[in-house]
């Protein structure tokens, strides 16, 4: 098994942003949270993004208040060689900065009054990705860290974080939207041709559903975003281009669960259709064994000190490690198979915490497990 | 409160939700073949795309079709379904408009998802509007469809927002086709034939958001079921060791000793690596404990589920739902 090295990894001046991405429930957070401090306490000036942390783990990095900027890490006890700043995204207001930041007063106030602005910037699946790489684009154009590590959304699908921004720049890039607001207009009737009458009966049941009102000011809006951005599309591509520069690296985390491994698979193959570079998979929450004692061995020696009653403490320490024996083995099976599927894959398994991480000491400890330390 | 209750088994939509990774797909499907054991017919349903059933129970992506996809102990039944709004969109259009062909097109230039994006509400109406449909569903003779839905919802951070039709409604144009449908959607869930489970875990952060997830949904006039807590590990410890052992203190000369009378001679690393599993495995037993102390807040019926090393294929479904209906679910 190629091993992932941590701590050459943090250490690399060339290492600038590196991507914690993963299905939902894995540890993504904690993960980079980890990787941040580790960061900062051997030399680097970091800065960490966060995505919907637990209270807890936020308020291990002082973060007591979601307000969109970068914090300087200050915690009792945190003396780090470098520099730590942390942050929660929110993503209604990094939506609203960039509308003032793009447009006049006016236009921006117009924006922000639209009722199809209110709906795409709080509820649309896509908006939280987005605007996680639009605020990632940000922190990396301030210049003001050398290193950038970023949490992704807690979305079903590790891919959604590549794929959202896509589809919400569809969306409102999109010819659909002129043509059911204004079918009359040019540009629409190529493909009204092809579709023919029915495209007509579509943008009345579309109009009879969402209602006229809505379909108004959706394409307000669109044509307001459109001449203020010049297309969203672009800005997309802005992004994934900053993705796939040299000092990008994405961090693959997964439980060693099938379904974590599943989702960690796909993302890795997406990750190499997309040129983007993968820096190894973190397997998150192993169970490894500590004591060389066969599993069969340590049953049998508690079956029978269960049927003498002596030495209730020995036999209860042997289920016990019966028991993890066979959880570690099921995890090396999981994490061989997803090995042999991607040999190249650099692997570093992170043995579990026994309870809760909620302060720096848990973060640390965590960073040396991901260290292998 | 322990175990499933009469009420419970009145219901007859059972919504499952639960924060990611607790296995509430599991806990669903177990739940259908609990639900199914005794001769009963049960429908399945997910609603995210993710062909979760499928995998589930080992077969390839289920189509927009219910399909039978397990047989119960005592002659039941378990049909599956994986609902698709864009087939669910189409399927409402071509009853009212009959789009025919261009239903197609449409389908494929994005116009359909393009139409849920505007209105975000509407790809849960349309969801929830297609599982109404099933629960109400009559047979020729009279009988219900299905004696039982239950349904794989989205997680616990989305669920209010996903059954909350009423809200997503207000989005919508103010009559019109599915404005009629969304009526009986809303009927169907606040009512007593519906009851919303929730899956969680004894870790602290699954148990709060359950606890959260419980005061959303009373305040959205939704009733929580049952909380099914998954994946529950054997205590293994003597209950007077265990809090001493959380502590890290283990008495490492007694299992040498314990070991030795055995018949196990092991070496001093040995013993110490057995000592600090069992601290660990102490730590994880006494959170567990505290975890459902804090779940007791939430005072609702609760079942538990063992933990499966072996993973969960097929077969341990069937184990799962034999141990629900130990528990009373029927």
């Amino acid at each position: 098994m190629n091993r992932l090295d941590v701590d050459a990894l943090l250490d690399d001046p060339a290492t600038r942003v590196l991507v914690c991405c993963g299905s939902g429930g894995v540890g993504k957070t904690t993960t980079a949270a980890a990787l941040a401090v580790r960061a900062a306490e051997r030399g680097r000036h970091a800065v960490v993004l966060t995505i919907d942390p637990a209270r807890r783990l936020a308020q291990s990095l002082g973060l007591r208040e979601l307000d969109n900027q970068p914090r300087e890490v200050r915690v009792e006890g945190f003396q780090p060689k470098g520099g730590l700043h942390a942050m929660m995204l929110d993503m209604r207001r990094t939506f609203d900065d960039m509308v003032w930041a793009h447009a006049g007063r006016e236009r921006a106030e117009q924006i922000l009054a639209n009722p199809f602005y209110q709906t795409i910037s709080t509820s649309f699946s896509g908006t939280q990705e987005y605007m996680a790489m639009e605020k990632l684009g940000q922190l990396v154009g301030r210049d003001e860290w050398d290193l950038v590590v970023v949490d992704t959304p807690p979305s079903r699908s590790a891919l959604d974080f590549l794929d959202a921004p896509q589809r919400l720049s569809t969306v409102l890039d999109g010819k659909l939207i002129r043509m059911l607001s204004a079918p009359a207009r040019a540009g629409g009737r190529g493909i009204r041709k092809i579709v023919g009458a029915g495209f007509g009966l579509f943008t009345k049941a579309v109009s009879t559903i969402v209602g006229g009102q809505l379909l108004q000011d959706a394409s307000t809006f669109v044509q307001a975003l459109d001449s203020m951005f010049g297309g969203f599309r672009q800005r997309a591509q802005a992004t994934y281009d900053l993705l796939r520069s040299p000092g990008t690296g994405f961090l693959v985390v997964a439980a060693a669960e099938p379904d974590a491994l599943r989702e960690a698979s796909y993302f890795v193959e997406r990750l190499s259709a997309e040129d983007m570079p993968l820096t190894g998979l973190v397997a998150n929450r192993t169970h490894p064994v500590l004591a060389p004692l066969a599993a069969s061995g340590a049953q049998a020696a508690a079956d029978r000190l269960e049927r003498s009653g002596d030495a209730p403490l020995a036999a209860a320490v042997l289920r016990v490690h019966a028991d993890r024996v066979a959880v570690a083995d099921r995890e090396k099976r999981l994490l061989a198979r997803f090995t042999r599927a991607h040999p190249g894959v650099p692997l570093v398994g992170v043995p579990a915490l026994p309870v809760d991480v909620h302060d720096l000491d848990g973060l640390r400890e965590i960073g040396r497990r991901l260290a292998g330390e | 409160m322990n175990g499933w209750t009469d009420e419970l088994s009145r219901a007859r939509l059972h919504v499952v939700t639960g924060k990611g990774g607790t296995g509430k797909t599991t806990v669903a499907a177990a739940l259908a073949l609990a639900l199914a054991t005794g001769g009963r017919r049960v429908l399945l349903v997910e609603v995210e795309n993710r062909q979760g059933i499928a995998r589930l129970f080992d077969r390839p992506p289920l189509p927009y079709a219910e399909e039978r996809i397990a047989s119960a102990p005592g002659g039941g039944e378990v049909r599956a379904l994986a609902v698709d709004p864009e087939a669910a969109l189409l399927e409402y259009l071509d009853m009212f408009y009959n789009l025919g062909f261009a239903g197609r097109t449409l389908r494929r230039m994005g116009a359909i998802e393009f139409a849920t994006t505007l209105a975000p509400g509407l790809r849960d109406v349309l969801l929830t509007g297609k599982v109404k449909e099933c629960v109400r569903r009559v047979r020729p003779t009279g009988r219900h469809e299905y004696d039982a839905v239950v349904l794989d919802a989205p997680p616990t951070g989305r669920v209010v927002r996903f059954l909350d039709v009423t809200r997503a409604m207000a989005e919508l144009a103010k009559a019109g086709p599915i404005r009629g449908q969304s009526e009986g959607v809303v009927k169907l869930l606040h009512s007593g034939d519906t009851a919303v489970h929730l899956v969680a875990l004894l870790e602290e952060m699954p148990v709060r958001e359950t606890l959260d997830a419980v005061a959303e949904l009373d305040a959205a006039d939704l009733r929580p079921g049952a909380v099914f807590v998954n994946r529950v590990n054997p205590p293994r410890l003597p209950e007077r060791s265990l809090v001493a052992a959380a502590q890290g203190r283990v008495d490492a000369e007694r299992v040498r000793a314990g070991l030795a009378s055995a018949g196990l001679e092991v070496d001093d690393d040995a013993v110490e690596g057995l000592v600090d599993q069992a601290v660990e495995h102490a730590m994880r037993v006494r959170a567990e404990q505290r975890a459902k102390e804090l779940l007791a807040e939430a005072d609702l019926p609760s079942l538990e589920l063992p933990e499966l090393t072996d993973g969960v294929d097929v077969a341990a479904l069937y184990e799962l739902a034999e141990v629900l209906v130990g528990r009373g679910v029927r």
